[in-house]
């Protein structure tokens, strides 16, 4: 909706010497933003918890997504900008260099499998068990 | 001063208020697309923008923080602004969503936190930022992971030759890992004779890494520098010139940035995670 005009680089009027030579990746940008720079309070309080969430979830996403996955934050692969899985799962016609890559995507499912039954079993005895909620 | 109900102030930065930064902010456009400005009171300024308050009120705000599409947005806007703004030569960058009632409360919080801006601004003055992240070469790692190397364990149940396949492709992911560390200290020794500081930052793994970084191997430092400007490029070509014939090994060089990772009051060494 709206275009970050400032914040394309290489826009004419930087100076030379400060133009970066490739646009910044986002999780440069991100790891600057969100966690350096001045912190003071402004006057729209965003939930001190929820940016921590945030953060954390950004550093899990940049530390590792093994981990993140155990911990079952996993919104980034429903964004096909960022993760192959958000497309629809192709099917490996076997062998080749595809067979690491469908081991590791079956483990993954199977993983996300046991999870859900899981959690239905904890849904079906204990409804009371949710525990992010705004 | 602005109408409360339609429009809040994003705030970008804290610079001084000089004729040039009046100049550079004139020339930017912020995350809502709108006119930067800038808020001064006394020796000190603030990088501002109006903004729409139904999208930056807690609730809207909170939203966008958490879809990393309009997290991007917002993010690039943000550091659009401040990297436009880094060639005065003294910038201290606000972090992400920083965002007040009016102008006069920008005043008040530049009144109230002056003795931290103005020797921290001093600090800052004529220095920049610059990334270096080192990383595995990628090449070593994929390049046993051809279908013909595992010819010779046909004889092998698709297990057993899913792990020697693995365990091939691990001894090679050592000797890389291996020699990025041994760079990562020769970069860390040459940049220490230009830089006069030096932040940790944790190394990229995951999906947003590679989104960004393409064919990444394995990140296994990842640091910011403070450095004199005028010494920018010769720090540099000597980081390049100090990974230079090491193979298995590819560094990253970004910035000039704005001084983020040293905009803050000096704190006690961030301890690294030991692996």
């Amino acid at each position: 909706m709206t275009e970050p005009v400032a914040g394309r680089l290489g826009s004419p009027r930087l100076p030379a010497s400060y133009e970066q030579r490739d646009a910044p990746s986002l999780a440069d940008i991100l790891e600057r933003v969100l966690d350096k720079g001045v912190v003071i309070a402004g006057d729209i309080r965003i939930n001190l918890l929820d940016i921590e969430l945030l953060t954390i979830k950004l550093r899990l996403l940049v530390a590792s997504v093994d981990k993140a996955k155990e911990m079952g934050i996993d919104w980034w692969e429903h964004d096909p900008s960022l993760s192959s899985r958000a497309r629809p799962p192709a099917v490996e016609s076997g062998g080749g260099d595809g067979a690491e890559r469908s081991l590791s995507e079956e483990n993954a499912r199977l993983r996300a499998e046991i999870a859900a039954l899981r959690a239905q079993t904890q849904n079906g005895s204990d409804r009371s068990d949710r525990s992010v909620d705004g | 001063m602005t109408d409360i109900a339609q429009h809040m102030v994003y705030a970008y930065a804290v610079l001084r208020p000089t004729p040039e930064a009046a100049r550079a902010v004139a020339a930017l456009r912020g995350v809502a697309d709108e006119q930067v400005g800038l808020v001064e009171t006394g020796d000190l300024a603030a990088a501002v923008g109006p903004v729409p308050a139904r999208e930056f009120g807690e609730a809207a705000l909170k939203a966008r923080l958490e879809e990393l599409p309009r997290l991007e947005t917002l993010a690039r806007g943000h550091h659009g602004v401040v990297a436009a703004l880094a060639p005065l030569g003294a910038v201290l960058p606000l972090r992400l969503a920083t965002v007040y009632r009016d102008e006069d409360r920008v005043r008040q919080m530049l009144q109230e936190r002056r003795d931290e801006f103005l020797p921290l601004l001093e600090r800052l003055t004529g220095h920049v930022e610059w990334g270096v992240k080192v990383y595995t070469d990628a090449g070593g790692e994929t390049a046993a992971a051809a279908p013909e190397d595992d010819a010779g364990d046909s004889g092998l149940s698709p297990g057993r030759a899913y792990l020697a396949a693995r365990r091939r492709r691990r001894r090679g992911a050592e000797d890389a890992w291996q020699a990025a560390v041994r760079t990562a200290a020769r970069i860390a020794d040459e940049a220490g004779e230009i830089a006069v500081e030096r932040v940790a930052h944790r190394p990229q793994r995951g999906e947003l890494a590679k989104a960004g970084g393409a064919e990444a191997g394995e990140n296994i430092a990842n640091d910011a520098y403070l450095v004199p400007a005028d010494r920018a490029e010769d720090f540099r070509a000597r980081v390049l010139a100090a990974t230079e014939g090491q193979e298995g090994v590819r560094v990253e060089v970004t910035g000039p940035w704005a001084p983020y990772s040293f905009a803050l009051p000096p704190a006690p060494v961030a301890h690294r995670e030991s692996a």
